[in-house]
């Protein structure tokens, strides 16, 4: 079994922060991630960031990718990347057991520093599995990752912030948007971002989701319908739309299978997408040395992963003795610019799950 | 809304009405769900059900999402060919 000083997994927005901060300090550092990429969600994406210039507003998802991937190759052999890694195994003594390819193998870490991400939520509704019916998630993938299209015509169900971009890009690549149901009584995302698809012509349809999915092979239309405040679908009030493809943007669930398996204390918090780890103030988790970062700690933005992910590396890499230049200052600045990220509206969501978790926004 | 078409568990194959007909003969906790219907014990363990299962156990116990217990997660979470473990075992003698 290897020994490693840091061992970071999960290689999106906050993995990546985390990696560099602790490499800066001069850390040793794997860095492992289940695709053949680096960069988790910033893979696909295409759009403009918002924020400050701190959190590369302005910049799309891809080229931050590559400004932070262009650091991560400055500090050659104190870095070792695990691409097409998984792993299947974390046990309470901070060993992992990985898989790549046919190869089985065990590492150790002093410091293991979680950046799984989230997966996507499914919705039940009648024939969900029809082909045809796609997590916005996968959507992206094809579109922004591969150029392929999934349909010509897109229910789009969810109004958060994936629901909304997705929408645009969807339109972007000349798919029609046939509408967008939401089944809360007000759009999730920001309002800039319904703007604009609105503008385009698409219905944003609130109190409303879809019934069933409609086709013999594939889907070839969807069946929507009014919900009361219960939540229910309104008998009578259903309509049918041509459509050959259902794309359901539900939210998100925090990746924590791993931290269970090792015993580590999560609390259901509904407004942070489900099961997160109980962290202190240094982000780390029950188990000494083991921190968590990301939509693994809370779902937010890549802005707020990319803060957190900083802050983690920052604190992972004193505890390892490093000297981290002006690390008090840094911390005090970067918890400000989370607070920043989560303030106004749109961040209510995540400051009430906060409060839940008993972390001081 | 026909739960017979509404699939919970891809993996297993196990639709609403599945779950509903186990809630009915007392079975209403995760586990137990886990262990006769195997939701939660195939390639996604549980990543794409589990929200839902959840969701369905809160409904039909008329109890807060916070107070219905998610599954218990144990190490592996793909399947590893044997070959692969015996080799790492005998790389580390």
């Amino acid at each position: 079994m290897q020994n490693k000083e840091a061992i970071v997994i999960g290689g999106g927005p906050a993995g990546l922060t985390a990696a560099l901060e602790l490499l800066k300090a001069g850390a040793s550092v794997c860095l492992i991630d289940r695709n053949e990429r680096l960069g988790g969600q910033l893979t696909k994406q295409t759009h403009m960031f918002f924020g400050s210039e701190k959190q590369y507003a302005s910049h799309r998802g891809i080229d931050i990718l590559e400004i932070l991937t262009n650091s991560l190759g400055k500090y050659g052999n104190k870095l070792e990347i695990l691409t097409e890694t998984t792993v299947v195994g974390m046990y309470r003594d901070k060993v992992l057991s990985c898989v790549s390819g046919d190869k089985f193998f065990k590492l150790q870490g002093e410091k293991i520093i979680f950046a799984t991400g989230a997966s996507e939520k499914a919705l039940p509704f009648e024939n969900n599995d029809l082909p045809g019916v796609y997590a916005a998630g996968a959507v992206q993938t094809l579109m922004n990752e591969y150029g392929i299209k999934p349909g010509e015509k897109v229910l789009m169900v969810g109004s958060g912030n994936i629901g909304l971009i997705v929408s645009y890009q969807l339109m972007q690549a000349g798919v029609e948007v046939v509408a967008l149901v939401e089944a809360a009584d007000r759009i999730g995302g920001y309002l800039v971002h319904a703007s604009k698809i609105k503008r385009l012509g698409v219905d944003i349809l609130t109190n409303t989701s879809v019934k069933r999915a409609i086709g013999k092979d594939s889907v070839e239309a969807a069946e929507i319908w009014e919900l009361d405040e219960q939540w229910q679908g309104i008998e009578g009030s259903e309509r049918t739309l041509e459509v050959d493809t259902i794309c359901v943007a539900v939210g998100l669930a925090p990746l924590t299978e791993l931290l269970q398996q090792m015993g580590v204390n999560v609390k259901y918090v509904n407004e942070l997408g489900g099961n997160v780890p109980i962290l202190d103030e240094q982000y780390q988790t029950s188990v000494e040395g083991v921190y968590a970062c990301g939509d693994l700690a809370n779902i937010e933005e890549a802005s707020s992963a990319m803060v957190e992910g900083r802050i983690v590396g920052i604190n992972a890499a004193r505890s390892l003795g490093r000297s981290v230049e002006n690390a008090d200052f840094r911390i005090k600045a970067l918890r400000h610019e989370l607070k920043d990220l989560r303030g106004g509206p749109p961040g209510d969501k995540v400051r009430k799950g906060l409060k839940k978790l008993g972390v001081a926004t | 809304m026909d739960p017979k078409n509404i699939i919970i568990c891809r993996c297993s194959d196990v639709t609403l009405a599945d779950i509903y007909e186990l809630f009915d003969e007392g079975y209403t906790s995760f586990e137990e769900l886990k262990r006769i219907a195997r939701v939660g014990m195939g390639p996604c363990q549980a990543n794409t059900c589990g929200k839902m299962v959840q969701w369905e156990i809160s409904k039909y116990l008329k109890k807060p999402l916070e107070e219905v217990p998610f599954h218990n997660m144990r190490p592996l979470t793909l399947g590893v060919k044997l070959r692969a473990i015996k080799e790492a075992a005998e790389d580390e003698e």
